[in-house]
């Protein structure tokens, strides 16, 4: 007989997870004490649960593989509530585990008593109380399943201390008994050849790529398949890196932030295939002007996205390798070589009209060349980013290059300030030989610095590039451009925490930066220091993110960076 | 326009709450809404009324089809299937109107299911449409309380059980 404690690990094991991201407290006791007694799984003690789910989140999106989080009932739980909501909003992967008080406690409010099911219920993909100890291994064999199958994500387990507690015999299940979790496995030929049919047809076919390729694990079909027919590839925030960027095919990244000649391929298109994408508000803008012209192929592995925001004439519902292996198949059957020769002229054309570009004007740094000069020293080595969200992350998608899948790692659809550093140590962890850089802006750091402390004692060292502004940059921004200047509530200042002296504080190395001089040489040191540094770069906070499309607006309202314009005051 | 939804789940602890929650969490709107045990022990059957769009309630059905205590989902196509509803309306019932309301219960085979000195509880079954024209006609009367169980319904006999899988077709 074992314990169900016991139970969870030895379940957790055969599932071959080798490290999970939490913090202990009372109902989740019992499973601390069995990872006590010994287990093969490393357990990295986060300083905040919020870190710890954004960890494992980072671990699964380095790895590909399924990231777990313990945490405990109650305050423990509800920390875990923001990256359950991050990991719902980009198909995360995750398994998390929270103690909850006794069952013949449950409904009584309980000290540290939740209900984390009942919160939880609209941002995962299930989740399950349970009620009996013997079935604690075929209640994780099946949240593992669901969490990594279909469309990828969330899943929360609610164990009741009593239940760690009691005894059972242990043996961990072959099959899952699940029979209303069917995903679907099969490709669908004929809707396959149509959509090879329209491609082929096409004169100025697009691939709008989304995270679900990286989730499917089809980045290499992906290449080929653009490869098979030159067909140009646009990338999302959430499938930055599933194709090589410096790739001759790769065309930039769409949206509120994409360059001019991401969004103009996109709005030009006559065929439109959407790769694991789902037509996000940030990227079509207003929906009805979103490639007004094109014919919509969407492939999907989730067939709740065909027709959600725009209707598909050829949509095709199924797992993303074999369907795009399928494709170029039929594919290099019907296409006409050359033919999109003419549209690809078109787009390097309009590449090279519209760069991105900022201005020089003033004594302070410029964002921008950090940003550069990050991509300068990094190219070519075995480099894995993160991101906090706002202006850095927008730049850090315009300038840094990723040809390697699974090196960009951001908080997409819930858009979660403070995701960059626990994501950072998550993906370290699952990558240990790669150089794990977080790009962050300082009201992101401020909000999950506390994390330092796991990246310093857990040996997960990383490094953080601080776009510091010392304000909201992004809402300053909007402020400017949208609220008449009046700025509320943005100031942060550069100084105050002095980042560099908080990085010592935390066994970590610190610099500061305030001039173009200054930044190469302390990028240079902190990436080659093999210690956890942060690297303050003060930059000129009146710097906007430009092009920048405004919400609601068509692509063809694109606001480019203000030609020969001071910066706006 | 309003549809009818017919969704078997698992018979677990929070099935319902998770049907429910995607209505309110996609902003779509249940106008009524039945639960009860099915022909099988392990599995419960909702049936929903829903108000929206064509579009909407494709959405609808492939966002309630990924909920994994569910395990089909179809609509019931109006004229394909037998929809029923009861209600219970008790309806003030001086002597001076009884024979007046009984002989309307009558002609709608309503049921009286309890008599008082003043008023009458009527039990009604039958296609919602009916159930509707009863409440209307005894409304004068003056209805002190009224519950009506939302509706359920079935295929017709006839008809093939449906799999309720979203289906995918070339258009």
């Amino acid at each position: 007989m074992t314990n169900g404690a016991d139970a969870v690990l030895r379940s957790l094991e055969a599932e071959g997870v080798d490290v999970v991201f939490g913090i202990p407290g009372g109902a989740i006791l019992p499973i601390y004490d069995a990872l006590a007694r010994g287990t093969s799984i490393h357990h990295v003690l986060a300083r905040h649960e919020q870190g710890a789910g954004h960890m494992a989140e980072g671990y699964a999106r380095a790895s590909g593989r399924i990231g777990v989080a313990f945490a405990t009932s109650g305050p423990g739980a509800t920390n875990l509530v923001t990256p359950i909501a991050d990991a719902w909003m980009d198909s995360t992967p995750l398994v998390c585990i929270t103690g909850q008080v006794r069952s013949h406690l449950i409904g009584t409010d309980a000290f540290q008593e939740c209900d984390i099911t009942g919160i939880t219920i609209p941002i995962v993909k299930h989740s399950w109380l349970v009620q009996d100890v013997a079935e604690i291994p075929a209640i994780i064999k099946a949240a593992f399943h669901v969490a990594g199958t279909g469309r990828c994500g969330p899943v929360l387990v609610d164990i009741p201390r009593d239940i760690q507690e009691a005894l059972l015999e242990f043996t961990y299940p072959d099959v899952v008994d699940l029979p209303g979790w069917r995903p679907p496995k099969r490709v669908h030929a004929r809707q396959v050849r149509e959509a090879a049919r329209q491609l082929a047809e096409a004169e100025r076919p697009v691939l709008y790529v989304g995270g679900g390729v990286l989730n499917a694990h089809a980045t290499d079909e992906l290449l080929e398949l653009a490869q098979a027919a030159r067909l140009p590839v646009v990338t999302t925030l959430m499938a930055k890196s599933a194709f090589p960027e410096t790739h001759e095919l790769h065309f930039g990244w769409p949206g509120m932030h994409g360059p001019k000649w991401s969004n103009w391929a996109m709005n030009k298109c006559d065929v439109l295939v959407a790769v694991g994408s789902r037509f996000d508000d940030r990227v079509t803008g207003k929906l009805s002007a979103f490639a007004p012209g094109a014919t919509v192929i969407h492939l999907d592995v989730d067939s709740a996205e065909i027709d959600k925001l725009r209707y598909a004439d050829v949509p095709v519902v199924g797992p993303l390798k074999p369907v795009l292996a399928e494709l170029t198949r039929e594919l290099r059957e019907v296409a006409v070589p050359g033919s999109t020769e003419p549209w690809l002229a078109q787009l390097r054309e309009w590449r090279e009209q519209f760069p991105l570009r900022y201005g020089n004007e003033g004594e302070m740094l410029k964002p921008q060349p950090v940003l550069e000069a990050l991509q300068e020293l990094t190219v070519g080595s075995d480099v894995v980013f993160t991101t906090g969200v706002g202006q850095h992350q927008m730049w850090a998608m315009q300038y840094l290059l990723c040809d390697r899948p699974r090196t960009f790692i951001t908080s997409g659809g819930l858009g979660t300030m403070g995701y960059g550093i626990p994501a950072a140590i998550g993906a370290k962890a699952a990558r240990p030989e790669a150089t794990v850089v977080c790009v962050d802006g300082d009201g992101c750091f401020q909000m999950t610095c506390q994390e330092l402390a796991t990246s310093v004692l857990e040996d997960l060292p990383i490094v953080v590039v601080l776009v510091n502004n010392g304000s909201l940059g992004m809402v300053r921004q909007w402020q400017d451009m949208f609220f008449g200047e009046r700025f509320s509530q943005i100031e942060l200042t550069h100084h105050l925490p002095d980042y560099a002296a908080l990085a010592e504080a935390y066994g970590a190395r610190g610099f500061t930066v305030e001039s173009d001089d200054e930044l190469r040489p302390a990028l240079e040191e902190a990436l080659a220091c093999g210690r956890t540094a942060v690297v303050d770069c003060r930059v000129d906070a009146r710097e906007h993110c430009f092009p920048m499309i405004p919400a609601g607006a068509s692509a063809l309202q694109l606001v480019e960076y203000p030609d020969g314009q001071a910066v706006p005051a | 326009m309003k549809h009818t939804l017919s969704i078997l789940v698992e018979n677990r602890p929070g099935a319902l709450a998770r049907v429910v929650s995607m209505f309110r969490r996609r902003s779509f709107n249940i106008d009524s809404l039945a639960v009860g045990p099915t022909e099988r022990r392990d599995v419960s059957r909702i049936t929903l009324r829903v108000d929206c769009a064509d579009h909407a309630l494709s959405q609808i059905e492939k966002q309630i089809h990924k909920l994994v205590d569910v395990l089909r989902v179809n609509e019931l196509p109006p004229g394909e299937s037998v929809e029923r509803e009861l209600a219970l309306i008790n309806v003030a019932a001086p002597p001076s109107r009884r024979a007046e309301l009984l002989a309307l219960a009558e002609a709608f085979r309503a049921r009286v299911a309890d008599l008082g000195p003043d008023a009458i509880v009527f039990e009604i079954v039958g296609a919602p449409g009916e159930v509707d024209a009863f409440e209307e006609l005894v409304r004068p009367h003056g209805v002190k309380e009224l519950v009506r169980t939302g509706r359920i319904g079935l295929a017709r006999a006839a008809a093939p059980v449906p799999d309720g899988r979203p289906q995918y077709v070339l258009r």
